[in-house]
């Protein structure tokens, strides 16, 4: 396959899944809004989002103040934002446009109306949209173009090549989201255990739409321990590091199947070696390291195996 | 179709079907069509016009029918042209015969500016220069053919030739049943099969080609694609190409792959910016000293132009007397052209009456309809001309002729013209059809889809 065709669809993928990112942390920011709970008011949870997502600079350059409608503006509609949602799903449909004939027409359909629907809802008076349609339009087209690319592509390099994207873009949004919560919201080890404590980590899974799944798998009180273990090392859990990692793998397993002893296999390798530390974590041991400073590991691990997989595969060996 | 009041005897059947299907199953077919035309994503992108820029070129549903007697005289013709075409090119980067001979003045060709001095001397695998030649044709009687323009560099449309095909069969199979007609599905193999024929001799195994594109923002991405699937070939850009040492590669997931002979979409100046254009990103540099030294062949030749010009044009039919000793089988179309003194009088004299293009120009720019113009526009282009008069030719308007086609308000003659692709490698083949392009307005007879013309289908009956 040529490079240009493999990073095409690698890039697909992490673009489709950075849309549902933008798209999640909007729900996010939206619903911590609505409790009713400090002096500073929303501006600071907002503040806080812009931090994690690494955009607060160019939010600042283009709006003056942190306003729900400039929020939105920026995180789903804003085309200098390069992280936003409209961003993500223009460039998506930009690399299925050039690897058209990579793609199948029911794949290429579900691209198309994502990005044909999101031009028309660019159109439409802001007053007349919520949070909550922008979230559901995202995830839902989303899941539109996933599902096509699950029923139809063939089982060839390229869809490895798409899945890789999915998946490593997948485990670094859910630990920059872990990250949102533990580094930036709660700034004072006062309020950990405290009620808005329990009710940010309830937001949290609420935005992975994984509040039900908690539910069903460890029952009882919503804590810290329980949601990081959850978001974190259960491999049920369909969007923990642990399961990202893992199909992130096994996919990549599956090119080094294909291709033979004579490619690179070192962003497999590189993968593998993070799993395997992963695995030999618990939950307490990840707290004892500090959250945060596990989740910059994880993030610059998974950034080292992206860049391998373009040297090993992308580049062409050139 | 219609002669003398009469119907043409091959659309005798299709008059019938014609007469008797109902309007509302038509204006339905119609619509299906169109469908189908977007689905599969048959566009036509029109940059810097405004307007939808993947834009549907309107489909025509009545077939245009050759008899089998007709498309043999055609086909010798054609290929003939062909032959002429190619001996030409070697000609003119050799030895330069014809010119010694007297028989085309020499500043047509070498200051010609699709003349590439970075290939003279260079002889391309079977001494094939023009590998893919587009030759468009107009009927002016029943046996009367003429050529209007030959496309010897990268000739499109073929896309349009298998895909309304593939519409008409899937929309009336009917039609098919009770006509025999000859198919054009095999163009994508014989194009394949062309192409390996031509590998440079440092290529010892089976030949790796590719389509060489501009991007998904040229007009003709959709052909490109649509021929690199057909054929199994890598659509490839500039950027996926390198050159290392004797030899092109392209970058793969599995590491660098040669690449031995490359159909090219794009066009010479962008091939390699070491050779020309050096601001250009569409091509690979150093691609031209691997082609000198025959390491990759480049499908079709650098420099072909020079045989395609609208100038070159008038002396076809003196370069297949002089290479083939034969007579033409199709002739051109009366030209004047405007460099000549006695030319030059004339079509200015008779401006209303005759059709002006510019030497360079394509897609139905820069050129004026006599007839159709007014006197202003006349005017205007007469300024054009006396600033630069060998720029241009002149040719009469001929009486085109027509082919029934749906219109509005039911089924009028509209013009067409023809565009047979012929294939030159190890030999010179081309399927039975072509590319037909129909002037949807009433009276026009531009019928270029960049003008509003539309296509239809063209069949060649079996006996």
């Amino acid at each position: 396959m040529l490079s240009r065709t493999a990073s095409n669809l690698f890039w697909m993928g992490r673009h489709l899944e950075r849309a549902e990112t933008a798209a999640r942390l909007l729900e996010v920011g939206q619903r911590i809004t609505l409790l009713p709970n400090t002096a500073v008011g929303y501006q600071n949870e907002w503040n806080s989002l812009l931090q994690a997502s690494g955009n607060s600079g160019l939010f600042q350059q283009k709006y003056s103040e942190i306003t729900q409608e400039n929020i939105e503006e920026f995180t789903f509609f804003d085309r200098d934002n390069p992280s936003s949602v409209y961003s993500c799903i223009e460039k998506a449909r930009e690399s299925g446009r050039i690897v058209r004939t990579a793609l199948t027409s029911q794949v290429w359909d579900a691209l198309n109306v994502a990005y044909q629907e999101l031009r028309k809802i660019d159109k439409t008076p802001r007053a007349k949209l919520d949070t909550a349609t922008l979230t559901d339009f995202t995830t839902s087209h989303t899941s539109t173009v996933r599902g096509a690319i699950n029923a139809t592509q063939l089982r060839n390099d390229g869809w490895h090549f798409m899945h890789t994207g999915f998946g490593l873009e997948r485990a670094d949004a859910t630990a920059r989201l872990l990250d949102v919560k533990y580094f930036v919201l709660l700034p004072r080890i006062e309020f950990v255990g405290s009620g808005l404590d329990t009710y940010q980590w309830m937001v949290i899974l609420r935005a992975l739409s994984a509040h039900r799944a908690f539910h069903w798998a460890y029952g009882g009180d919503i804590t810290a321990a329980r949601v990081a273990d959850f978001l974190i090392l259960n491999g049920e859990s369909p969007r923990s590091l642990i399961t990202s990692l893992y199909e992130t793998v096994w996919h990549l397993d599956g090119l080094v199947r294909r291709y033979g002893e004579n490619a690179p296999a070192t962003a497999r390798n590189q993968a593998r070696a993070t799993l395997d530390a992963l695995q030999a974590r618990d939950i307490d041991t990840i707290f004892d390291e500090g959250l945060h400073e596990f989740l910059s590991w994880f993030i610059g691990e998974i950034s080292a195996v992206s860049n391998l997989v373009h040297q090993d595969y992308l580049l062409g060996g050139s | 179709m219609f002669e003398a009041e009469a119907v043409r005897e091959p659309y005798a059947r299709l008059n019938e079907w014609v007469r008797t299907m109902p309007e509302e199953l038509r204006q339905m077919k119609q619509a299906e069509a169109e469908a189908l035309f977007r689905r599969i994503g048959i566009t036509f992108a029109v940059y810097g016009e405004g307007g939808d820029p993947d834009r549907l070129i309107p489909f025509d549903m009545m077939p245009r029918v050759f008899e089998q007697s007709e498309w043999r005289k055609l086909e010798r013709g054609i290929k003939q042209r062909a032959r002429a075409l190619n001996a030409f090119l070697r000609d003119v980067y050799g030895r330069g015969e014809i010119i010694r001979a007297g028989r085309i003045p020499a500043r047509l060709v070498y200051r010609n500016e699709a003349y590439e001095k970075a290939v003279v001397g260079i002889v391309p695998p079977r001494g094939v220069y023009s590998h893919i030649i587009g030759i468009d044709l107009v009927r002016t009687g029943k046996d009367e053919f003429f050529v209007l323009e030959d496309n010897c560099r990268t000739p499109s449309g073929v896309s349009y030739m298998l895909e309304n095909r593939e519409i008409m069969m899937r929309m009336f199979p009917q039609l098919f049943r009770n006509n025999r007609i000859e198919p054009v599905e095999q163009y994508p193999e014989l194009l394949r099969r062309t192409l390996e024929s031509v590998a440079p001799t440092k290529c010892d195994s089976r030949p790796t080609c590719v389509i060489l594109t501009p991007g998904h923002y040229n007009s003709a991405y959709y052909e490109h694609s649509f021929l690199a699937n057909l054929m199994g070939v890598e659509l490839v850009e500039g950027q996926d190409l390198f050159v290392d040492g004797e030899f092109v590669y392209m970058r793969t997931t599995q590491g660098p792959k040669r690449v031995d002979v490359i159909y090219r979409r794009i066009d010479d100046p962008f091939l390699d910016p070491l050779c020309f254009r050096p601001d250009s990103m569409l091509g690979i540099p150093g691609l031209m000293d691997v082609y000198r030294s025959g390491g990759v062949s480049i499908c079709s030749a650098p420099g072909a132009g020079v045989a395609d010009d609208k100038a070159v044009y008038t002396f076809v039919p003196e370069m297949i007397r002089f290479y083939l000793g034969e007579e033409p089988m199709l002739n051109n179309v009366q030209t004047w052209t405007l460099w000549k003194d006695e030319d030059y009088k004339y079509v200015m004299a008779n401006l209303p009456d005759l059709v002006v293009k510019e030497v360079h120009g394509s897609g139905g720019y820069g050129m004026l309809v006599g007839p159709k113009a007014s006197k202003e526009e006349i005017e205007t282009f007469r300024k054009k001309i006396e600033a630069n008069p060998s720029n241009y030719i002149a040719q009469p308007t001929l009486s085109l002729s027509t082919c029934p086609t749906f219109v509005e308000e039911g089924v009028a003659p509209r013009h067409v013209d023809l565009r047979p692709y012929c294939l030159c490698g190890d030999r010179i083949e081309l399927v039975p059809g072509g590319l037909t392009r129909v002037a949807l307005r009433e009276g026009s007879l531009v019928v270029n889809s960049s003008q509003g013309g539309g296509v239809k289908d063209t069949w060649v009956l079996s006996e």
